[in-house]
């Protein structure tokens, strides 16, 4: 039974980190309709800047993140904006996931040029120590990604139900035309879209590159967890992102010690197919019309 | 003037089919991966470019094909029997597989196809006892049809390129047929192609499944080819680069594939004078191609006829 617990909770960290990943698709998704293959590679570059600049430019960590965070609103929240998703946004989904599935084939090589395939450990905000509650044992670093992962999503929430600005933003994602008509500045709320994408990356990174630690291909599996994840909770609920997170990390833990560990990684897969199967809007979502 | 493309066509060919006999045993290895990519393409341009759908698994189907010709090959089963077999396993879990993604939106049978392959590859990672596991299947004997042997290079390169020429002619009647007509209603405006009496489904899940048949076709040349299969090569990765030839070359144009493979086959070839960095240029060159050219390399005669107007 504690072995149990135990690998409940990891799987709650792990999947916290999915869930972050996750959310920031299923933003870009309903905000502009990109589709973005370069999404594990969004985590992975910041877990990098954020070595170079403890590193290189000797930074402590804290302020290192705070200026990776810098940069990484300005490249993959606003470049990326600019520089790929508007001029081929219009031509429909597919040009443009070819086109995050070469920019996720430029960031890995460019990091592995830069950086070697070596693998780097990465320090952790949290302690190490492990605490025992009544015989389980629970790492700091577990509860506080959990914690951490729990409290971003509870304010993104609040952010998108509470404020102007995030209803705005909501407008945008259920009706395009109708948030025009009203006056709302769609490209700025759709950038906006993009910059909390950076952002949450940016904090995923921060998260889980302690555990997983950093290397160029890191954000191959990690993407395509946050896919599932996000399908799996529903494509357009932010709370749905979370579920799908933590189901899929707890599952995935779970299998790997139970049934087999060489299929691990096909469980998300297996979640997602019952999924479609049965509820294809996700556990949370709520269904779209088609338009004809 | 149609009279005309038939003798460009045939020239090609003929070109096509004598001029690697020059080329040494590296050159010859690449051009003959680039038609058997090409006939993988020619699948996958099916599912993609005439019916819309986006499929990430054709790497897979690739190594299913593979793997069956290897099996096979090396229980001493005639390579006349397993092209079609090949083709028929994929045909079929491709069906399998579309039947429940295609109940819903198409971009989810983007990711019920990336996942596919993902469980493919573990699947030929981890099942040792028929798949070798990581260390795969080598000595894969190439082919003997006929008591012709096709063993050096350069004859199995011309059984690719006739295998090639087959594979794409039965792609042309097919789209010439009624079915090639349903395809491109459902990729152009499926809810109308519904109201007129097409059964969407059906044909939504004939283009997955004959794509993915072309995939073990493709297979079935490559364990041959290299002589030796391993789980790598049918990885999610290589899916991507099949979509991207695709694309890249021209989705929904017949010769498409074979331009977009030059791109993934031949291009990190021709890169590799840039060593450690030519994939991170290769990713670069695609990001900037699909932004100036979105549909693809075969539509440049097209864009450039527009401007000039």
């Amino acid at each position: 039974m504690t072995d149990f617990l135990q690998l409940v909770i990891a799987g709650m960290a792990t999947g916290g980190c999915y869930a972050l990943a996750a959310l920031g698709f299923t933003l870009l998704w309903q905000a502009s309709g990109t589709v973005n293959f370069a999404l594990g590679e969004m985590v992975m570059l910041p877990a990098f800047l954020m070595l170079f600049f403890i590193n290189v430019v000797g930074l402590a960590l804290p302020l290192a993140f705070v200026a990776a965070v810098g940069v990484a609103l300005v490249v993959m929240g606003w470049g990326f904006k600019v520089a790929i998703v508007d001029p081929l946004i219009r031509h429909g989904v597919i040009p443009l996931v070819i086109a995050t599935l070469g920019l996720s084939i430029a960031m890995k090589q460019t990091v592995k040029g830069v950086a070697t395939a070596q693998v780097r450990t990465f320090p952790s905000i949290f302690s190490d120590t492990l605490l025992n509650v009544g015989g389980v044992h629970v790492s700091v670093g577990d509860i506080g990604t959990v914690v951490v992962a729990c409290a971003l999503v509870a304010g993104l929430q609040a952010f998108l139900g509470r404020t102007l600005t995030g209803r705005a933003m909501q407008a945008v994602a259920q009706n395009r035309d109708a948030a025009v008509v009203l006056g709302i500045n769609v490209e700025r709320m759709v950038l906006y879209a993009f910059l909390i994408n950076a952002l949450l990356a940016a904090v995923a990174a921060l998260l889980i590159t302690p555990v997983y630690l950093a290397k160029f291909d890191m954000g191959d599996t990690l993407g395509l967890k946050a896919f599932y994840a996000a399908i799996i909770g529903g494509f357009n609920n932010s709370r749905g992102a979370l579920l799908g997170g933590l189901l899929v990390g707890v599952m995935e833990n779970l299998v790997g010690a139970y049934v087999s560990s060489g299929y691990k990684e096909g469980v998300a897969l297996a979640l997602f197919m019952v999924v479609i199967v049965f509820r294809p809007q996700g556990l949370l979502g709520t269904v779209v019309e088609r338009k004809v | 003037m149609k009279y005309l493309r038939w003798v460009a066509l045939l020239a090609v060919s003929v070109a096509l089919y004598f001029a690697p006999g020059q080329m040494k045993s590296y050159g010859l290895y690449i051009t003959t991966l680039w038609v058997v990519y090409w006939i993988a393409g020619v699948g996958l341009n099916l599912t993609v470019g005439y019916a819309g759908q986006i499929s990430l698994g054709q790497g897979a189907f690739l190594g299913i094909g593979a793997y069956t010709a290897a099996v096979l090959s090396k229980a001493g089963v005639s390579y006349l029997a397993i092209f079609p077999t090949a083709a028929l396993v994929c045909f079929a879990i491709g069906l399998l597989l579309g039947f429940p993604a295609l109940r819903v939106q198409h971009h989810y049978l983007a990711f019920a196809t990336l996942g596919f392959n993902m469980l493919v590859f573990l699947f030929l990672r981890n099942e040792e006892w028929l798949t070798g596991g990581t260390f795969g299947l080598n000595n894969i004997p190439r082919p003997v049809i006929f008591d012709v042997r096709f063993t050096r290079p350069l004859d199995f390169y011309h059984l690719s390129f006739v295998v090639l020429v087959v594979m794409g002619g039965v792609m042309a009647w097919l789209l010439r047929s009624p079915w090639g007509r349903a395809f491109a209603a459902l990729r152009d405006n499926p809810i109308r192609a519904e109201s007129v009496g097409i059964n969407t489904t059906f044909y939504t899940l004939m283009a997955f499944a004959i794509g993915a048949a072309y995939g073990g076709v493709a297979g079935a040349l490559f364990a041959p080819l290299v002589q030796f299969v391993e789980p790598a090569p049918f990885s999610v990765a290589n899916s991507l680069s099949m979509l991207l030839m695709v694309i890249a070359g021209g989705s929904g144009r017949f010769f498409g594939p074979a331009v977009g493979a030059v791109i993934v086959v031949l291009l990190p070839e021709w890169l590799r004078v840039a060593q450690d960095w030519y994939l991170a240029i290769f990713g670069v060159l695609i990001v900037l191609m699909m932004v100036w050219l979105p549909g693809g390399l075969l539509s440049l005669p097209d864009r450039l006829r527009g401007r000039r107007a």
